[in-house]
Order: C-alpha cells, then structure tokens, then sequence
C-alpha cells in the first residue's frame, strides 16, 4: 500500500485532496460561523490566484506583477455575461472566465516570453496600472467606476431556507480551490512541470535538452492565468460588485507577497501565504475607533504593523514560512535520525532567473 | 459558532412585509421601563454601529476626519448619558476606499461584531458593493456618506438612506444661479470622469437648469483622473477650456482637484469663474491644500476667492451660528486634535441626526423601528438648512442648498436664500420659506 | 497649436519628474540588481521633512538641501540594515522588502505630519511667463524642474567618470568580487549608491510635490511612470533612462490632452508593449542578450 501510494502521485494526491475536501466541508459546516465562513472564502480565492502565480514564478521563473489585471479580467467575465444572462449556471460562468482569462494570459505570454526579470516585471507592472482604465472608460459594456453588481449564488433550495449564503458560497469556493490544488499538484510533479523548472533554472540548459523554451513560458503563463480567471469570477460573487477600484496594484503586489512569504516556489505556501496576506488585516484592523489615540495614528497602525510584518517575515524566513516550516521539519527528522524528504512540501526553489 | 441573531429568510419576510407590525412591537415595549436588548448591537446599556471609512489610502486626506469627528459628537452623547440610558459605540473601520475591503469590513461588522446599523459608510464605488448585502440582512444603512442618487431607492433597497443633497439636486441649483447671473457668459465643465457618477450626476443637474435657457455652453467637458499623474494633467485639460473661451467653469470634483484646477487656472494667465460643487469647495481643506506651503506666495493671494459654491450646513465661518458653536465646542474637548472643517462638520451633523433616528426608535429600538423612525421623521431641528425630505418612499436626506461666495480669507458669505428642489429633470427649484433650526441648549436631540 | 505646445511643454516637464525618478531607479539597479519599489515613498518622506523645515520659517532652499541630506541618509540606512541581509537572497526577497518598507513608510508619513493634503512651495513661480499681452506656454518653475533634474545629471555624470569615488563604485558594480581584491569596500560603495539614488528620488519628490501635492501616496504612480521610463530606456543605461522617462511624460500628456485623461495609463502601457515587442532590454541596451 505505502509503496503503491509513492509510485503513484496522482493516486496519493487525490487521496490527500479528497481528505482535505472532507475536512474542509466539516469546517465549514459545522464549525465555522458565517463571517470565518466568507473571510475562508476570501483566502481560497487568494490560494487559487496565488497558486497560479505560483507556478509561473515560482516554478517557471517568470514575475508577475500584474496579476490582479488577469483576476479582473476572470471578474468582468463573469460580471458582464450575468448582467447579459443573469441566469445562466455558475459553473458556465467559472468555465467561461478560466477561458477568456487564460486566452488573456496567452496573449501576455507571448509578449512576455522574450523578456526577463525587471522587464517582465515593469510590464506586468504598467498592465496591472493601465488595464482598469480598459472598464472605467467603456462605461456602457463595464459599468465605469460604478462596476456592474453581481448577485451571489444562492443555495440550492434543498439545502433549507436557512442555510447561510456565506456558507454555501465557501463551499462553492472551496471545491474550487481543492479541484485547482489538485491538478495543480499533480502539473508541477509532471514532465509539464520539470519542463517548467529547468527553463527557471537553466535556460540555456534547457535550450540544448530541446526544450522550446518561449511555448513552455507561455504555457506557464496560461495556466497561471486560467488560476487567476477562476479566482477573479469567484471574487467578482463574493464582492457582488465588479469595479475598477476593486483592482488596484494593491490587490497584484499582495499576490506576489502571499507567494514570497508563504514560500516560494512550494503551492503550501501559497496557502500560508494567502492566509497571512488575508488574515493580518483582519487581526490588526478595528484599532482605529478602540485605542485612545488621534485618528492620524491610530488611523495608520494596522498599515504600518503590515508593513513591518512584511519586513521582519522576509528578513527572518528568507525562503518563506512554509520554507522556514520545511526546514524545521527536515531539522526534526534528520534528528529523529529518518531520512525520508519531507512529503507535502516541495523542495524549495532556486533563485528565479530575474 | 451561529450568530446570536437568526437570519431566518422567513422572519425576514415578515420584517419586509410587517414593518408596521413590528413597529407597533417596538413601541409597545418601549412603553415598558426597563432597557432590554431588543436586537442585534444592542443591549440594555449599548448601541454598537459600525461604519467604513477611508482611514488610509489616497481618499483619507480630509474624509478620514469624518468619521473620528462623527465619534466625537458621539462621545459628547455618551458623557451626557447617552440615548435612552445606552452609549453608543461607533466601530468604523479602514476599506481605504477600496470596494472589495469594504465588502469585507462590512461582513466584519455585521456577522462578528453584530453592529445594530450601518452608519455614514463613506463613498459611492466602495458602498455599492455592500448595499444590497445589507438589505438583504435588513441592517439599517443610515446616512450614507455619499451624494449618489442610488441611495434613494426605497423600493429596492428599503434599510438604505442617503442624507447629503444628492448631487443631481446640487446641480440643478447651482445651474439655476448660473442662468441668473451667467446668462451671457460661456459655461464649461470640469468633471471627474468621463465615467463616475458624480461628475455625470452633477453635470446632468446643471444641463436640467441650463436646458432650453440659450447659454452658450462648450459642449466637451474636461475630466480628470483623481490621481497623482491625473493631477499632472489638469493643467492641459483646464487650457482646452481656456481655447474654447470657457468663462465660466462649472466643476464637480474633490477638493484637491478643484485645488489643482484653480492653481493651473491661474498658471496659464486664465481667470474664469468657478462655480464648485459643495463636495470640493470646503473652504478650509482648499485653503490647507492651497496655502500650507509656502504656495501662496506665488500664486496670486486668495486663489480661491470668488469662487461659488452651494452648502446645505451652516456656513463653517458663520462663528455666532449656535450649530457651528456646539460642534466647535464638542470637536474642542473630545477631538482637539481635528481642524475645523467641512469634513468635521460633516460628521457631526451626521451624528446628530443619527442620535435624532435612534431616540426615535423607542427605548428599546430594533432594526425594523429604527428605519420605520426615519421614515416617519419629521423632525423640525437639525443642523441642516432644510428639513429631512425622508418618507417610506423618499430615501433622500437634505433636498435644499444655498449657494455661497469664498472670500479672501476663506470666509463664507451666502448669496440668496436656500433653495430645495428633487433630482428629477422637471423638478421645480423652490425657494424654501422656513427659519433656520437651532440646536437644544444641551446640544443633544430632544425626544 | 497653442495646445499642443501646452501638452508638449508639460510632457517635458512631468517627463523630467519622472526622469529623476527613473534615474534613481537605475542607479539602484545597476548597484544591488534590485529595483527599489520604495523609491517614490522615501520620495514623498523627504518632501514632507522639507515642508516641516520650510513650516518653521526656513527658506525653500533649506528645505531643499535638509531634503536631499535625509534623503542621502535615508536611502544609505535602508540598504544598510535592511537590503544588505536581502542581497545575496532570490530577487524577489528584494522586491517584497521594498514593498513593506512602502507600505510602512506611507503608514508613518500621516502619524509624523497630520493626515490632510498639503501643497508644497514652489522656490520660483509657477505662473506662465508673460511676454506683452500673451501668455507663454511656459512657466519659471517649470524651466526650474528641467533645469533641476539635468543639473543632477550632469553632476552625477561629473561624480561617476571623472572621480576616483566614483570609479570605486562603478569597479563595486561591475564586479563586486574583483574590487574587493583591489581594496575597494564594497559594502560602502553599495551603500553610498543607495544613499546618491535616494537623494536623486527625493529631488523627484520636491519637483513633483507642487503639482501632485503631497499625501501619503503621493509618488506611487510617479514611480510606476519613472518604473515604465527606466524600462523603456533600458535599465543599464542612465541617459536611456532619462530618455524613456521624458517619452513616458510626452505619451501621457498626448493621450490626455487628445483622447481622455483616464486612458493615460493604457498609452503608457502600450507604448512600453511597443519598444520591449521590439527590443526587449529597452531601446539603450547594447548586446549581452540572455539567449542560446
């Protein structure tokens, strides 16, 4: 059995997600209040965003700053078709965003595929700057700076009249996320998924072992694109409004930062990473009207201890939590005297070529 | 762990169908002695309310006051001993004018810290995400800070109000002066946009007035990004109104970008008249924007005086009004550290008349009387120049404004009486013919 | 015609602002291989520690200098306590720092100097001259902001070719591993290139204050405009730099003035897409491409 489940990753993973979709439903259903229900919602979202841009930074090397651009477009998807049809099936929208999102993402790729680190970066940058101007300016398709309002899914009637929508629409979320992770687990262990690696770590190399080095890039790019196209339809359900502002460079650098300090390179740590990125704010907002301070302090102190978490993280677990958690666990093991390689989490990555 | 409030959709029906029920409940226990926690955020010794606020980002400058500003007059209620015995704690929370944060700050307030009502959450894009959430939990959304016309919507979104003339109402008065007084010049816009709801709301106000009166008005408005390089580019867009000899700039925008507008105005050697909407011509923001440098020196002294305005509060400058005395007096101990402003004003007048609704909700207010109580309002004292307009079917706050002239110092003088209209296109503009209203002695709404 | 001098004149000027920043940027990069997404908030802090000194009664120039001299200082502490132990690390440990000490700087600015928007002074007018009865399109501050920012080049250029400090921190540059054999301190080297780079942000910072006022955020898109320039010039090459950003400035004032000022962004965008479709290490990248 035990040697079965190592031949066979597909095998193994599936197990592991159809675990993690049990517990996950518990959670949700049982243990959760509404508001953990939604804020759960909310990190999901971010894990499949961040997942994706996973893959094409952390696994293939290429950055992006601009993917809160590629979620925007996953939400206008869904945003535009509903206010069309409202009442065409949520999968047919979730389907429809991967789509437009991942052509989307392939229309970047090609024009990204010949550039490296900073360039990538300032491009991606000025898409993710430019791109909401595209929807606050074609006023009559988007809606302008007003958006277009979205109704969130409601619970099947089955399921009771009390049934809270928050709830159900984290379940929606969740088995969205466990579906993405898994295939997204079983991608990075493939050959796709090596082709990936080598061209971040050695493009040269992977040139001469006759890897086409721009398809598999924007290959990696579409992937991660389609991630972003599904979490961008789900966000545009759970914020019921589609806008321009809802998409700033904040959204795309909070991305990045979910991936860096989770752990690059590692999907774990794009769930670590989502879950701080998502979570900080929650714990350290509402200082503003309970302390006693003047408003321009008091006002600043939940940003301003962001910020520094930003900082400290980066400067005490340089390759993330899930890699400062990786390497604990290896510590413990080599100690407890096993030599196995730590399971679930991917080794951690070499430098992306930047 | 389930809220300790249902949100059964069949007892919400019934709050939606039987709100005259319901109301009848509250005040019959409120006919009792004893304070009881009738509903959600409230118990027998508090109110909780929450709001969202741009309390950092590029919208805090000025807006982030409002609401400490709101909790201040707040704090005074609470040392007087508070509404029906309860303090009232104001929980207002950072979205930094961003929708998706304050969709979820606003679950934050609702489903875990159980505030009884929304109240004064601040901006147009930010507050659309949320709206028809709080209906459909049927949480009061008082006095939204914001002149939308979509807040005035009784049918479809019954718990929500606005409260500030909408800027549709502000446009129309602010054309009617511009036909009076401007028949012979050339009219031209500055508007945020092209597509924002309060450049657009605004402009079809004035465009109501301005209709079929034979002005010469330049038909390209010149719009601006409220950003940084957006600020870069007024001064080019202000030289296209300048070429087609705009004389006067009719201008819907925030106050730094009617500081902009007026310093490139005066950049290029170009004088026109501004006539400002009440949003971006506070006088004391323009002038901290204007003058805190050194700027004044090279720009012509008083840049912003002669320029028109509308206001629907007592003018901030007029020291002997008794409103602008009991909020200066309140700001003084329980905020020293805000300046006095439009935005403080803004957010005292809006706690008032918050205090206003809550003590008409009955001793032990529920959700359901606290939005019958706006409803059926008719409050005859308030900070506002005019009367509420609210009704079960009007969710619009303050209908009336006056408009005013800046002087050199930043003094307020207003020009004519106060004029009230509604935001349809036919509307009439009426002359309102009532006095002024002046606050109770101790500065708290009488029952 | 007149307009179009108006656009072209402040495309130059904002694209000078911008220039400043780019600058800045490369010199960064060129040093550490890092691209120091905090420039524009350490920026936007000078330029307020400028307004606290001018408030107290100080002349605008010593404003100005106090500015630059925080700057220097500012800019040299950050790579000391916080990009040093970054260095040697993936790039992207880099970029995230860089965003907390944004972030944690534009949330100290409003706690130090009150949360309202100020407008800085200009140290000459900014009223357009005069000439008899016609107003030209031009304004003494705005030939002060040109003027400004070709001064620091010149002078950086001048400090870089022509001293044996400036040969030392090209030689820390190029090949940080060579001139530490030759004696050069690197870490000094490196540190004083992020000192000189901050400085040449907060100039940035004072030039672009009077016109975008100054808040907390203030230099966020000046600095994505210097990013885009920076880029567009290639980021190896100072004057490329210089180039890209005035061409920045000239594109979004043409987009603005002739579409429409909230397309501004998308015509800078496009024309990044445009020069880095055709050359994609920037239009002054010469050879050292990265492929097989």
């Amino acid at each position: 059995m035990n040697s079965l489940l190592r031949r066979f990753t597909f095998v193994r993973h599936g197990l592991f997600f159809l675990g993690l979709a049990v517990v996950l439903l518990i959670l949700t259903s049982f243990v959760f209040d509404s508001y953990t229900n939604y804020n759960v919602t909310e990190v999901a979202i971010f894990a499949i965003s961040a997942a994706g841009l996973t893959v094409l930074t952390g696994i293939n090397g290429q950055v992006s700053l601009g993917h809160g651009a590629l979620m925007m477009i996953g939400a206008y998807t869904t945003s535009v078709l509903l206010t069309w049809h409202p009442d065409l099936p949520l999968v047919l929208m979730l389907i429809a965003s991967i789509v437009s999102t991942g052509i989307a993402g392939a229309i970047v790729g090609i024009a990204g595929a010949r550039l490296r680190g900073p360039y990538l970066a300032g491009a991606t940058l000025a898409l993710a700057v430019a791109l909401p101007q595209v929807p606050s300016h074609f006023a009559s398709v988007f809606g302008g700076n007003q958006g277009l309002s979205v109704s969130p899914p409601t619970p099947p009637a089955f399921l009771g009249t009390s049934f809270a929508p928050e709830q159900w629409l984290a379940w929606i979320t969740l088995a969205a996320a466990v579906i993405t992770f898994f295939v997204l687990a079983n991608l990075v262990r493939s050959a796709t998924g090596r082709r990936f690696r080598m061209v971040r770590d050695n493009e040269v190399a992977a040139r001469l072992s006759g890897i086409d080095v721009a398809r598999t890039q924007v290959l990696a790019f579409v992937v991660s694109a389609a991630c972003a196209g599904l979490a961008g339809s789900l966000f545009a359900y759970w914020v019921t409004v589609t806008s321009p502002s809802g998409f700033t460079l904040n959204l795309s650098l909070s991305l990045l930062t979910a991936i860096v300090i989770g752990g690059l390179g590692s999907l774990s740590g794009a769930v670590l990473g989502s879950f701080i990125v998502v979570y900080l704010p929650v714990w350290t907002g509402g200082f503003a009207s309970s302390l006693n301070l003047s408003s321009n302090i008091a006002n600043n102190v939940p940003l301003a201890i962001y910020g520094v978490v930003l900082i400290v993280a980066i400067l005490v677990f340089p390759r993330g939590v899930a890699g400062g958690v990786a390497s604990i666990v290896h510590g413990v093991r080599r100690a407890a005297g096993s030599n196995r390689r730590a399971g679930v989490l991917p080794a951690a990555p070499q430098a992306p070529a930047q | 762990m389930r809220p300790p409030f249902g949100r059964s959709r069949t007892l919400a029906i019934a709050a939606v169908g039987g709100t005259a029920v319901l109301l009848t409940a509250a005040c019959g226990s409120s006919s009792g002695t004893s304070n009881s926690a009738s509903a959600p955020g409230v118990t027998a010794t508090t109110v909780t309310i929450g709001s969202t606020q741009p309390l950092t980002g590029p919208a805090a400058p000025g807006y982030s006051e409002i609401a400490p500003a709101a909790n201040a007059y707040f704090k005074y209620v609470n040392a007087h001993g508070g509404v029906n015995g309860r303090k009232i704690t104001y929980t207002y929370l950072d979205d930094q004018y961003n929708p998706t944060s304050t969709a979820t700050q606003t679950r934050k307030l609702v489903l875990q810290d159980h505030v009884f009502a929304m109240f004064q959450a601040l901006g147009t894009p930010t507050h659309l995400s949320v709206v028809s959430y709080l209906n459909s939990e049927h949480v009061p959304d008082l006095f939204v800070a914001s002149g939308c016309n979509c807040w005035n919507n009784a049918s479809q979104y019954p718990d929500t109000f606005g409260w500030q003339p909408n800027y549709t109402i502000e446009g129309k008065v602010l054309g009617q002066y511009i036909v009076q007084n401007f028949p012979s010049k050339k009219i031209g816009f500055f508007l945020q946009g092209p597509n924002d709801e309060f450049g657009a709301d605004g402009l079809a106000g004035v465009m109501d007035s301005l209709q079929g009166k034979g002005l010469s008005v330049d038909s390209t408005p010149a719009y601006y990004t409220p950003t940084a390089a957006g600020a870069m580019a007024v001064g080019a867009a202000i030289a296209g109104l300048q070429a087609q000899g705009v004389q006067v700039i009719v201008s819907f925008s925030v106050p730094l970008f009617t500081a902009v507008a007026e310093a490139s105005a005066a950049g290029l050697n170009y004088h026109p008249q501004f006539v400002v909407s009440n949003v971006g011509s506070d006088p004391p923001t323009l002038s901290a924007i204007l003058t805190g440098g050194a700027l004044g020196k090279k720009l012509p002294a008083g840049l912003i005086a002669g320029t028109i305005s509308d206001t629907y509060l007592p003018v901030l400058t007029a020291s002997s009004n008794p409103w602008v005395t009991l909020f200066q007096s309140i700001k003084a101990t329980y905020a020293p550290s805000l300046p006095w402003d439009g935005n403080v004003e803004y957010g005292m007048a809006e706690a008032y008349t918050f205090v206003q609704a809550l003590k008409a909700a009955g001793q032990n207010p529920t959700r359901a009387s606290m939005v019958a109580a706006v409803e059926s309002s008719r409050w005859t004292d308030g900070p506002g120049l005019t009367p509420y307009a609210y009704s079960s079917s009007d969710h619009n706050g303050y209908t009336g404004v006056q408009m005013v002239t800046v002087g050199a110092d930043g003094t307020l003088t207003t020009l004519g009486p106060v004029e009230t209209t509604d935001d349809t296109p036919t509307g009439a503009i009426v002359t309102y013919s009532g006095t002024a209203s002046t606050p109770p002695t101790n500065g708290i709404p009488s029952d | 015609m007149r307009l179009f001098v108006i656009y072209t004149v402040d495309g130059i000027t904002n694209g000078m602002v911008y220039a400043a920043v780019a600058l800045a940027l490369v010199m960064i990069w060129r040093a550490t291989r890092i691209i120091n997404y905090a420039q524009g908030a350490m920026a936007m802090f000078t330029t307020y520690i400028a307004l606290v000194v001018i408030r107290h009664g100080a002349p605008y120039w010593l404003g100005f200098l106090v500015a630059l001299a925080t700057g220097l200082v500012l800019g040299a502490v950050t790579e000391r306590l916080l990009v040093r132990p970054v260095e040697s690390r993936p790039p992207l440990n880099a970029v995230i720092l860089s965003l907390g000490v944004l972030i944690l700087l534009e949330a100290v600015a409003p706690m130090l100097f009150g949360g309202q928007t100020q407008s800085f002074p200009v140290p000459v007018s900014n009223i357009d001259f005069v000439v008899g009865t016609t107003s030209l399109p031009v304004s003494p501050f705005a030939v002060f902001t040109v003027g400004a920012v070709l001064i620091a080049m010149l002078l950086l250029f001048l400090v870089f070719q022509r001293t044996t400090l400036g040969l030392r921190m090209r030689a820390a540059a190029f090949n940080p591993e060579i001139a530490r054999i030759l004696g050069i301190r690197v870490g000094r080297m490196l540190t004083l290139g992020w000192g000189l780079a901050a400085l040449l942000g907060a100039l940035a910072g004072m030039l672009a204050a009077p016109a975008v006022y100054l808040y907390p955020s203030n230099m966020d898109e000046v600095l994505v405009f210097g990013f885009t320039g920076a880029i567009i010039g290639g980021l190896e090459s100072p004057v490329g730099a210089v180039t890209g950003a005035v061409g920045v400035g000239l594109a979004l004032s043409y987009v603005s003035g002739y579409i429409g000022a909230d397309l501004a962004p998308l015509g800078g965008f496009v024309i990044l897409i445009l020069v880095l479709m055709l050359r994609p290490q920037g239009l002054f990248s010469f050879g050292r491409q990265r492929q097989v």
